[in-house]
C-alpha cells in the first residue's frame, strides 16, 4: 500500500478556515454577450466540516466549484473579482501549474453524471490508479493494488476482478463510487461533490450519501455538498450556504437556518416543503434571468417583504441572529421573527 | 423532498438572451460569388457567343489579354482551335451548373422519397432500403460513376443520371432521420387522431421539417457534384466535346501545357472557386440550422 | 466482438455480391448490343454474332447470371480484347503500382492531416485555426486533376524540379502522391478538428483535469483516444475517395496502375478488363473497410465488450 501523507485523521476545529471564498465574481463570454453567473459570493469552509451549497439550477453553484478548483472553461469563463483562499493562499494569484498540483492531493471533485465523467475507453482501475502514478510516482502494479483497495473501500464488490472493467460495464451507483474512489485516492483535505446523487436512483442515493459521510469522517476531509435537495443534506451537513442569482442569500448552521430562516428566499423554501403545515406554499414568480437582473436585491420581484430600499439597494451579506450566521437581506430581522 | 428545480447536467454557463445569427457574413459572401457565376452562366454565352465547331486557326493559342484577328480582346486567351477561352468558360459554366442542379434535383427527389418511405413506414421496407443505401455507400461512388458512364458513353443526360445514382444516399439518410424524429412528435399523433390520412400527414407535418436539413445537404453536395462532373468530363466520360464543360476544356488544355498553360489552368481556378463558395455556404447554413449535421 | 465481426464480415460479402451483380446488370441493361459496344461499330455482323454467342448473350438472363457468377468465382474474366493476356491477370499486375501510390498518399495524409486537425482544435477560433480551416476547404474543393496539371506545369515544366510522368525514382512519386493525398488530407483535418472539439467538452475531460493531470495528458491519451474512434470509421469510408482519386491521378501522371488501365480500357472498350479492374478496386475497398471495422471494435471497448453488466 502506498505511504499516506502524514496528516491527522480527524482535524480539530481551527480558527482559520480551510477554504475562504471572498466576494467571488465570475464572468462568461457567450454568443449573447457577457453574463455574470457568480457576482460577489462569499463563504468559508472549516477543516473537516460539511457545507451544503444549495440553490436553483443556474444559481451559480457549479460555476463556483469550478472556479475554486481552477476548472473554469477557458477562454470563455474567467474570474473577474474576489479571492479564493485555500489554506490562506489566494489561488487566483498563483500560477496555473501550482493550482494544478493541488488538484488530487489537496482538493478533489466528484461530478454529477458518472457515465459521462468517466473515460469510456480506459479501464476503471487505470483511471483510479492514474492519480497515484501521476502524483506519487507509483508503478503500474502499485497503482493497480491501490486502486483495488480503494474500490473495496467504496463498497464495490469483487473489486479484484472489476478493476479491469470499463465504465459502461458498471451500474450508475457503482460508477459514482468509482468517481468517489478516484477523488479521495490521495486523501484530499477538501472534497467538492457537485450533485453527486442527482443522476442516481432514489435507493442508490442514500447509499452514496452514506458512503460520502463515512469517508469524510474517516479521512477528516472538508466536504462541500452542492445540491438542490434540501432534505438530503439536513442530516448530513453542518452548515449551509444558500445561493440565489450568483450571490449568497443566507448562510449558517443548517439546523438553525432551517428552523429560523433570516432570508425571505430561505423562508419561502421552508414553507414549500411538505411537513407540518396543511398546505404547500410555493414561491411566487420565476427563477431570475441572469442576463437581465433587476437592480437592488435580485429576489425582490418574488419577495413579500420587499420595500423600496430592496428595489434600489443591493443588500450586503451581514451577520444576523446567532454566531456563524449571515443573510443578505435588508429586512432580515423581520424575517427571523416570522413577520 | 426537493423543492428547487433540479439543475441541467453540469452546465458551465446558463443561456442568456437570443443568440446572434451565426455565419451571416459567410452566407452573403458565398451567395454573392455563386450569383456571379450563375449570372455569368445565364447571360455570358448570350453576350459572348461560343460555337463549338468553328475554328480560327489565325487565333490559335493566344495568351490572355491578346487581341484576336477580328479585333476582339481575348481576356483569358484562346484555345487550340482559336476560340476565346472566356467564351468557352462561360458556356462551360452553363453546362456545369445545369448538370449540377439537375443532378441534385434528381438525387434529392430519389433521396427524399426513399427517406420518407423508409422513415415513415419503417419495418421491412426501411430495412431493405437502408441496406441498399449501405451497399451503395460501401462502393466508391466515383467508381460506380466511371463504370456506368463508360458503358453509357459521354452525354449530358447520362452524366446527370450517373451522378444522381451516386449521390441520393446522403439525402435519403438525412431525410430518414428527420422523419423518424418528427414521427415521434406528438403533433403527428394528434393530426392522425383527427383523421388525417397518411399523405396529409406527410405533406403537412413531415416534409416541412425536412426542408432545412435537405437544404444544407444540397448545398454541400452541389459542390461535390460539380467537381465529380468535371472529373468525369476530364476522363472523357462526362459531357461530350461539343458541350464543353470545364473538365473537357482542361483535358484539351492538357496537351498544350508547354505552349498555352492558360487553357488548362484558368478554368480549373474558376471551378475551384465555385466549389469553395458552395463549401462555405454549406458550412454556414449548417452552423445556422443544425450543427448535428457536422458529420457529413 | 465476435458477433460484431461476424456481422461486418457478412455485410462485406453482401456488398461484394452486390458489386458483382451491379456490374452484371449494368452491362446487360445498357441500351444497345453489348457485343457491338465491345467490338465497335465497324465490326461485321458475323463478328458481332460470334461474340454474342461467346458471351452467352442469347440465353435467358438468369442463366447468364448463373454463368457469370460461376466465372467470377473462378476468377475468370475472360481475355483482354486489346492487350494480350487474361483480364484479371493484367489487372493484378498493376496492383503494386497503385498500392504503392495509395499507401504513400495515405501515410502523408495521416501524418500531416491529423496533427493539423489537432492544432486547429487546440487553437480554435484563432488565426491558426482559421488558416487551417481555409486550407482544408480549398483542399477539398480543388479538382485533383487540375491540381496535378498545375503541379506539372509549375514544378516540372517551369522549374524542372520533378518529373512529370512515369515511375522509376522516389522523385517520380512526389507529385502524384501529393495530388492524390490532398483531398483526403483536407477531410482528415476537418474530421480531426471537429472530433476533438466535441470530445473536449465531454465530462471525462473535466474529470481528468480535476485529477490534477497536466494538460498534455488530458489531451493524450484521454481526449484523443476518444476522438479517434469516429475518425477511424469515416476514414474507412473516405478511403473510397482516395481509391477513386487514383483513377484520375494515374491518368494525369501516366502512372502505370489499375486506375490508368481502367481508363485506357474504357476508351478502348475492353470490357473484360474494365469489369476485372472495377471488381478488384471494389474488393480492396471492402477489405479495407473490414480492417477499419476491426480496428474500430478494438478501439472502442463499448463495442468490444457489449452486453456485460
Amino acid at each position: 500500500m502506498l505511504p499516506a501523507p502524514d496528516r491527522p485523521a480527524a482535524a480539530p476545529r481551527h480558527p482559520t478556515p480551510l477554504l475562504a471564498v471572498e466576494d467571488l465574481r465570475v464572468q462568461f463570454r457567450t454568443a449573447a454577450g457577457e453574463i455574470t453567473p457568480v457576482d460577489g459570493l462569499s463563504f468559508e469552509v472549516a477543516p473537516g466540516e460539511t457545507l451544503a451549497v444549495l440553490g436553483e439550477s443556474g444559481s451559480g453553484k457549479s460555476v463556483t466549484a469550478q472556479a475554486v478548483m481552477g476548472l473554469l472553461p477557458r477562454p470563455a469563463g474567467r474570474v473577474t473579482g474576489g479571492r479564493i483562499l485555500f489554506d490562506g493562499v489566494d489561488l487566483l494569484t498563483r500560477p496555473a501549474a501550482e493550482v494544478r498540483a493541488l488538484r488530487g492531493p489537496d482538493m478533489a471533485m466528484v461530478f454529477q453524471d458518472p457515465l459521462s465523467s468517466l473515460n469510456p475507453v480506459f479501464r476503471v482501475g487505470t483511471q483510479i490508479g492514474e492519480v497515484f502514478r501521476r502524483h506519487r510516482g507509483a508503478s503500474r502494479r502499485q497503482a493497480r493494488a491501490a486502486a483495488i483497495d480503494l474500490m473495496k473501500r467504496v463498497g464495490i464488490p469483487d473489486a479484484a476482478k472489476r478493476v479491469d472493467d470499463y465504465p459502461h460495464q458498471f451500474s450508475g451507483g457503482m460508477r459514482q463510487r468509482v468517481m468517489i474512489a478516484m477523488a479521495i485516492a490521495l486523501h484530499p483535505r477538501l472534497l467538492i461533490a457537485d450533485e453527486p446523487t442527482t443522476a442516481l436512483d432514489v435507493t442508490v442515493q442514500a447509499q452514496v450519501m452514506a458512503l460520502l459521510t463515512s469517508l469524510q469522517q474517516e479521512y477528516g476531509m472538508a466536504l462541500v455538498l452542492i445540491t438542490h435537495d434540501l432534505g438530503v443534506v439536513a442530516d448530513v451537513a453542518d452548515r449551509m450556504l444558500l445561493v440565489y442569482a450568483g450571490r449568497a442569500a443566507e448562510t449558517g448552521p443548517i439546523r438553525e437556518v432551517y428552523e429560523r430562516p433570516a432570508h425571505p428566499y430561505t423562508a419561502g423554501l421552508m414553507a414549500s416543503l411538505p411537513g407540518e403545515q396543511e398546505r404547500l406554499t410555493p414561491i411566487p414568480g420565476s427563477p431570475p434571468n441572469l442576463a437581465a437582473l433587476p437592480p437592488g436585491c435580485p429576489f425582490h420581484p418574488r419577495c413579500r417583504y420587499a420595500v423600496d430600499r430592496c428595489r434600489a439597494e443591493r443588500p450586503p451579506l451581514r451577520a444576523v441572529a446567532g454566531p456563524g450566521r449571515a443573510a443578505a437581506c435588508h429586512r432580515a430581522e423581520e424575517v427571523l421573527d416570522g413577520a | 423532498m426537493s423543492v428547487i428545480a433540479p439543475p441541467a447536467p453540469a452546465e458551465a454557463a446558463p443561456a442568456a438572451g437570443p443568440a446572434r445569427r451565426p455565419g451571416t457574413a459567410r452566407i452573403r459572401f458565398a451567395l454573392t460569388v455563386i450569383a456571379v457565376y450563375v449570372a455569368a452562366a445565364v447571360v455570358g454565352p448570350v453576350l459572348l457567343a461560343y460555337d463549338p465547331v468553328a475554328t480560327r486557326t489565325a487565333d490559335r493559342l493566344l495568351p490572355p489579354g491578346s487581341r484576336t484577328s477580328d479585333g476582339g480582346l481575348a481576356v483569358f486567351g484562346t484555345d487550340q482551335v482559336g476560340q476565346d477561352l472566356l467564351a468557352q468558360m462561360l458556356q462551360g459554366a452553363r453546362v456545369s451548373i445545369a448538370v449540377g442542379v439537375a443532378t441534385l434535383l434528381l438525387a434529392g427527389l430519389i433521396g427524399v422519397v426513399v427517406g420518407v418511405v423508409a422513415g415513415y413506414f419503417g419495418g421491412f421496407l426501411d430495412g431493405l432500403l437502408m441496406r441498399l443505401a449501405d451497399v451503395q455507400l460501401a462502393f466508391p461512388s466515383i467508381l460506380l460513376a466511371i463504370f456506368i458512364a463508360a458503358l453509357l458513353g459521354p452525354s449530358v443526360v447520362n452524366v446527370v443520371i450517373v451522378l444522381a445514382v451516386s449521390n441520393w444516399v446522403t439525402f435519403a439518410r438525412v431525410v430518414r432521420s428527420q422523419v423518424l424524429t418528427v414521427r415521434g412528435r406528438e403533433f403527428v399523433d394528434a393530426t392522425r387522431t383527427l383523421g388525417a390520412g397518411t399523405w396529409h400527414v406527410v405533406r403537412r407535418c413531415v416534409l416541412p421539417a425536412c426542408v432545412a436539413p435537405v437544404l444544407v445537404v444540397a448545398t454541400v453536395e452541389l459542390g461535390h457534384v460539380i467537381l465529380a462532373e468535371a472529373s468525369l468530363s476530364f476522363l472523357g466520360l462526362g459531357t461530350p466535346a461539343s458541350t464543353p464543360s470545364w473538365g473537357v476544356t482542361i483535358a484539351n488544355g492538357r496537351n498544350y501545357l508547354a505552349e498555352a498553360w492558360w487553357i488548362a489552368t484558368i478554368p480549373g481556378l474558376a471551378l475551384a472557386l465555385l466549389v469553395v463558395a458552395f463549401g462555405v455556404l454549406g458550412d454556414a447554413l449548417r452552423d445556422r440550422f443544425d450543427p448535428r449535421l457536422k458529420s457529413l | 466482438m465476435a458477433a460484431y465481426l461476424a456481422r461486418r464480415l457478412a455485410f462485406s460479402v453482401f456488398v461484394l455480391w452486390g458489386a458483382v451483380t451491379i456490374i452484371f446488370l449494368v452491362l446487360r441493361l445498357v441500351p444497345g448490343d453489348p457485343a457491338l459496344l465491345i467490338l465497335g461499330s465497324d465490326a461485321t455482323p458475323d463478328e458481332v454474332a460470334a461474340l454474342r454467342a461467346q458471351l452467352g448473350l442469347d440465353r435467358p438472363l438468369l442463366v447468364q447470371y448463373g454463368a457469370y457468377l460461376a466465372d467470377v468465382a473462378r476468377l475468370d474474366f475472360g481475355p483482354s480484347y486489346r492487350l494480350s493476356g487474361d483480364a484479371l491477370g493484367l489487372v493484378l499486375e498493376r496492383v503494386p503500382a497503385t498500392a504503392e501510390l495509395a499507401v504513400v498518399a495515405l501515410s502523408l495524409s495521416l501524418l500531416v492531416g491529423i496533427p493539423l486537425g489537432i492544432l486547429a482544435a487546440l487553437r480554435v477560433d484563432t488565426l491558426t485555426d482559421r488558416v487551417v480551416s481555409v486550407f482544408s476547404l480549398i483542399g477539398q474543393s480543388t479538382p485533383s486533376f487540375w491540381l496535378g496539371i498545375v503541379g506539372i506545369l509549375v514544378l516540372s515544366r517551369t522549374f524542372g524540379l520533378l518529373p512529370s510522368a512515369g515511375t522509376g525514382s522516389p522523385a517520380h512519386m512526389v507529385l502524384p502522391a501529393v495530388t492524390l493525398a490532398l483531398p483526403f488530407l483536407a477531410i482528415l483535418v476537418r474530421l480531426t478538428r471537429s472530433g476533438l472539439l466535441e470530445v473536449i467538452h465531454e465530462g471525462y475531460v473535466q474529470t481528468a483535469r480535476a485529477k490534477g493531470l497536466p494538460e498534455r495528458v488530458v489531451l493524450f491519451p484521454h481526449a484523443i483516444r476518444n476522438a479517434l474512434i469516429p475518425i477511424v470509421t469515416v476514414v474507412g469510408l473516405q478511403f473510397g475517395t482516395l481509391l477513386g482519386g487514383t483513377v484520375i491521378v494515374e491518368t494525369v501522371f501516366s502512372w502505370p496502375g489499375i486506375g490508368r488501365l481502367l481508363v485506357d480500357s474504357i476508351s478502348h472498350r475492353d470490357y473484360g478488363v474494365v469489369q476485372a479492374a472495377v471488381l478488384v478496386i471494389a474488393t480492396s475497398f471492402v477489405l479495407i473497410n473490414l480492417v477499419v471495422d476491426v480496428l474500430y471494435g478494438y478501439l472502442d471497448p463499448r463495442v468490444r465488450l457489449a452486453g456485460r453488466a
